[in-house]
């Protein structure tokens, strides 16, 4: 859906993050946002009827970014740069705490 | 330790502030809920100085530098991915950052938090594929992001003409663009004399304007727009001219204009007026950006929406204020004067009523089976039927349905619900309230409250 | 006459008065006050609630099991009436006991009631036993076990009010919000009823308009006496599944959504603190540590209802007959009980001598002694 203007059959990323266990090139000055609308399928399901979203203002007011970054769920996704080897999951539906 | 002001964002208004509150000697300290200081509209600034991004965001971008290196310089504490959740009386804020939970104190408080885009409710605006145009130009700026496929942009407003120009610039594909603005009307017309005076502004929104119809790509009064696919965003339909019109789509960005930011000083009790023209609140506040509470200032779009350029004005006429406030020994008003604050700041608000006229917020009723509420996935049908035995308060329809209660609080909700009411009751809109807005400010974990337990126990 | 019978106040104990007075086949009015006026009804933790309540007063034990026996019933029909959803459930509750003195105090309690007549519906139960009740979470090292009441549930306040709301016109009824009533008046066969949309009139009059209701009886000389008290309450996101009963302080709504509450402050003013939330979440957490990781979205204060013994005043004017007051502090838990008894009797002029206990003159007979 989004691709960067950095990206490129030469062009070196930045980094690596890991998204859904899946390795994935990103550059710096991204946030995780950015990464779930580069993957398919990495959006959230909402936490009411489960459909699939994806972030949406990108601007912290919409919080249809929301995923698990390192284990932290419920995180903005769109205020969080991403950082080398980076574990983000899809959050689905009404988040579980753990035990 | 007492800061003598907090200033929550570092934006135009913010950073200026900042600056200019260090040259009058207080202590600053500058929290951020994003990575680098900028804002939205400088979004990465200090990174984007070369190359093909830097290039095809434009001059207006890049004259964030200078500001934005002078805020670096200024000696003011600058606190960047740390959202402000709680503002206690006079005045003690609650912060978090990286999952820690703080409490900071300030003699006064500066508001800079900017704008948001208003939420503009229509079918199939949950889908994946479905986003803003703010959203789409802030991917640019922070990782050179640009839409693939059948990219279509929808809405009215400066910021789709220049993001479309930023997109074309680096060679990007646009399908189209769907014009949904009244186009030039007389209230427009009557308001252009006084645009001149900021020529340039108006100058570059033609420009604009010339290369997306020379492109082939500009429809016009469009109406009734509607997203749809499994799953996706897939198609895409609209009216123009009499005729319904369909489109396969992959992307589709939307804007219908920005609004300030209220949380905070709703939540803070602060007085509130209605702008009628672009249908919004903004906190009260006097000459000096004081609202009605003393100490609580704000500036920038948060006040109201103006740009940046006023942005960055208001900013410098808040650190004036905030002197007053502090005691500091400065004549406010002879630097009022000589720094030709106010002639600075209505040159830049020139344009203004020429734009607020032309692009009038859309006032089209929402069909019940649209989503309202994004979070708690509350439709417009939902919200009506409690409207009808309610009364016009927003809380009521909150209290019945939950819109407005899920992690985004109300924020993309809450105008919707005012114009449902209003629309139900027979009333103005600015007749009809806001949520009540309830802390925390921004969701926050349980496990960070209770460490500022421990923090109260080390005290 | 404008009603039958005239309700002040359209919170959750005008509004179920009203809809109990509305099924008796009467008119009623229900004038309710201004938007910003404080509605202890829209603060609500949501329990139906019996364990512990009315320990020291034997009638209003019994009321509040009455009502909770009620409660299904009167869910079922006011959902039926209104297309509102209204989330109540009654898998029993737990008050969650965090030390060796907790749980003896919470026994003796239960002990209390039980010596007084009730049936013994409360029954503690120890660590072991809780984590087989909790499968799908992990209790804190400090949770020494709970007391289980059977009877206990929760509902979602806020639906029930609305669905109260909603249901009260297509009754037959009426309700005027925005209309804070400034005195009521003695007329022949009745009461003027003065508020600021007009002058109502009706043979009968309830006031139900929580902490307001002394100003509106006192004048006519019905002494309702009642003291406030400020409690606070957090809510968080909606969570997967993991809390089957509701507790005292500690509910997984049907949302998902978990509440914390509530505090007990003698303040004046309906402001929240971090403070207090701090401390809301750290005893939540000692229960459920997990919890840590939940996020708050929501804090508000409400002020709570208290007669002076904290016993449900239902109480009739002798000077004025006609002429009614309720004011509780449980209007969740006992409003099916308010529908069903409290409303037939107050509409048909008298209160029968089985709510003699709840009569102001119990405070009269305090003073003397």
């Amino acid at each position: 859906m989004f691709r960067s203007v950095l990206e490129g059959p030469t062009a070196q990323a930045d980094m690596t993050v890991l998204v859904n266990g899946a390795e994935t090139p990103a550059w710096d000055g991204e946030t995780v946002a950015g990464v779930l609308l580069r993957v398919p399928g990495a959006g959230r399901t909402s936490a009411v009827t489960g459909e699939p979203r994806l972030p949406y203002c990108q601007m912290g007011v919409c919080f249809d970014c929301l995923a698990i970054v390192d284990g932290v769920a419920s995180t903005q996704g769109c205020l969080v740069p991403v950082k080398p080897g980076m574990r983000i999951e899809s959050q689905q539906g009404a988040r579980e705490i753990g035990r | 330790m007492i800061h003598d002001v907090v200033v929550i964002g570092a934006g135009p208004a913010g950073m200026s502030a900042a600056v200019q509150l260090r040259k009058l000697g207080a202590s600053v300290l500058v929290v951020d809920e994003q990575p680098a200081p900028g804002g939205q509209i400088w979004r990465g600034i200090e990174r984007n100085a070369s190359g093909p991004i830097a290039v095809a965001l434009g001059p207006d971008y890049q004259k964030g530098r200078a500001l934005t290196a002078a805020f670096r310089a200024s000696g003011a504490e600058y606190s960047p991915s740390t959202q402000v959740w709680q503002i206690e009386d006079e005045w003690t804020l609650f912060l978090t950052s990286e999952g820690k939970a703080r409490r900071v104190r300030a003699r006064a408080v500066l508001l800079s938090n900017g704008a948001q885009e208003r939420p503009v409710p229509f079918p199939g605006w949950t889908l994946p594929g479905v986003m803003t145009v703010g959203a789409a130009q802030i991917l640019l700026k922070s990782g050179g992001m640009l839409p693939q496929g059948n990219v279509w942009i929808a809405g009215a407003g400066p910021l789709p003409l220049l993001y479309a120009t930023q997109v074309l610039g680096l060679k990007g594909q646009i399908s189209g663009f769907l014009d949904t603005s009244r186009g030039l009307n007389l209230a427009a017309l009557a308001k252009l004399p006084a645009a001149w005076r900021d020529l340039p502004s108006l100058a570059k929104g033609l420009k604009w304007q010339r290369e997306l119809r020379r492109n082939g790509r500009m429809i016009r009064g469009v109406s009734d727009l509607r997203a749809e696919g499994n799953g996706r965003l897939q198609q895409l339909e609209w009216t123009a001219g009499g005729v319904r019109r369909k489109a396969k789509a992959d992307v589709l960005l939307v804007h219908e204009g920005v609004v300030p930011r209220i949380h905070e000083t709703l939540a803070l009790g602060c007085d509130h007026d209605w702008n009628p023209a672009q249908k919004y609140f903004a906190a009260r506040s006097n000459r000096w950006g004081e609202t009605s509470r003393p100490g609580l200032f704000v500036a920038g779009d948060a006040s109201g929406i103006g740009g940046w350029t006023a942005a960055t004005v208001s900013g410098e006429i808040a650190a004036l204020g905030l002197a007053g406030h502090l005691g500091i020994k400065v004549d406010t008003e002879a630097l009022r004067r000589e720094n030709q604050l106010d002639g600075r700041r209505s040159r830049a608000l020139a344009l203004r009523p020429f734009l607020d006229a032309l692009y009038t917020p859309p006032t089209t009723s929402i069909a019940d089976d649209v989503v309202v509420c994004r979070c708690e996935e509350v439709t417009a049908g939902t919200i009506r039927k409690v409207a009808r035995t309610s009364t016009s308060d927003p809380n009521a329809i909150k209290a019945a349905t939950r819109c407005g209660m899920g992690p985004c609080q109300g924020r993309q909700c809450g105008y919707t619900v005012q114009a449902i009411l209003a629309e139900v009751h027979n009333l103005p809109v600015g007749d009809v309230s806001f949520f009540n807005i309830r802390p925390p400010l921004k969701p926050i974990t349980l496990g960070e409250i209770a460490s500022l337990g421990e923090l109260e126990d080390a005290e | 006459m404008d009603a039958d019978v005239i309700i002040i106040g359209a919170g959750v104990v005008g509004a179920a008065l009203a809809y109990g007075v509305a099924k008796t086949g009467r008119t009623v009015v229900v004038l309710d006050g201004g938007d910003r006026d404080l509605r202890a009804a829209r603060a609500n933790f949501g329990l139906v609630w019996v364990q512990g309540k009315g320990s020291d007063a034997p009638a209003y034990s019994l009321l509040t099991r009455q009502s909770s026996d009620l409660w299904p019933e009167f869910r079922n029909e006011l959902a039926n009436r209104s297309p509102l959803a209204l989330d109540y459930s009654r898998p029993g509750g737990l008050a969650f006991c965090l030390s060796e003195t907790e749980y003896e105090n919470r026994a003796a309690i239960n002990e209390r009631t039980h010596n007084q007549g009730a049936e013994a519906d409360t029954a503690m139960v120890d660590r072991a036993e809780l984590e087989r009740m909790l499968p799908a979470l992990t209790l804190g090292p400090d949770v020494v076990g709970a007391s289980y009441c059977k009877l206990d549930g929760h509902v979602n306040p806020l639906q029930l009010l609305a669905s109260l709301h909603h249901a009260i016109p297509s009754m037959g009824g009426k309700i005027m919000f925005r209309n804070p009533v400034e005195k009521i008046v003695p007329v022949a066969g009745g009461f003027n009823v003065i508020a600021a949309q007009g002058t109502l009139q009706a043979p009968r009059v309830i006031v139900a308009a929580g902490l307001a209701t002394p100003t509106l009886t006192e004048p006519l000389g019905l002494s309702v006496p009642l003291r406030s008290e400020r409690g606070q309450i957090l809510v968080t996101e909606r969570l997967a599944p993991i809390l089957p009963f509701p507790g005292s302080g500690l509910r997984q709504s049907a949302d998902g959504t978990i509440m914390i509450g509530a505090t007990n402050e003698n303040v004046a003013d309906i402001g929240v603190t971090v403070s207090s939330a701090t401390q809301l979440a750290l005893r939540a957490m000692r229960i459920v540590p997990a919890l840590g990781s939940a996020r708050l979205v929501r804090q508000w204060a409400g002020m709570r209802v208290l007669p002076l013994d904290k016993t449900p005043i239902y109480a009739e004017s002798l000077d004025y007959p006609g002429l009614f007051a309720a004011a509780c502090h449980s209007g969740v838990t006992l409003a099916a009980a308010h529908a069903a008894m409290i409303a037939p009797a107050m509409a048909s002029g008298h209160l029968p001598d089985q709510f003699a206990p709840f009569s102001n003159g119990r405070f009269n007979v305090q003073k003397c002694a």
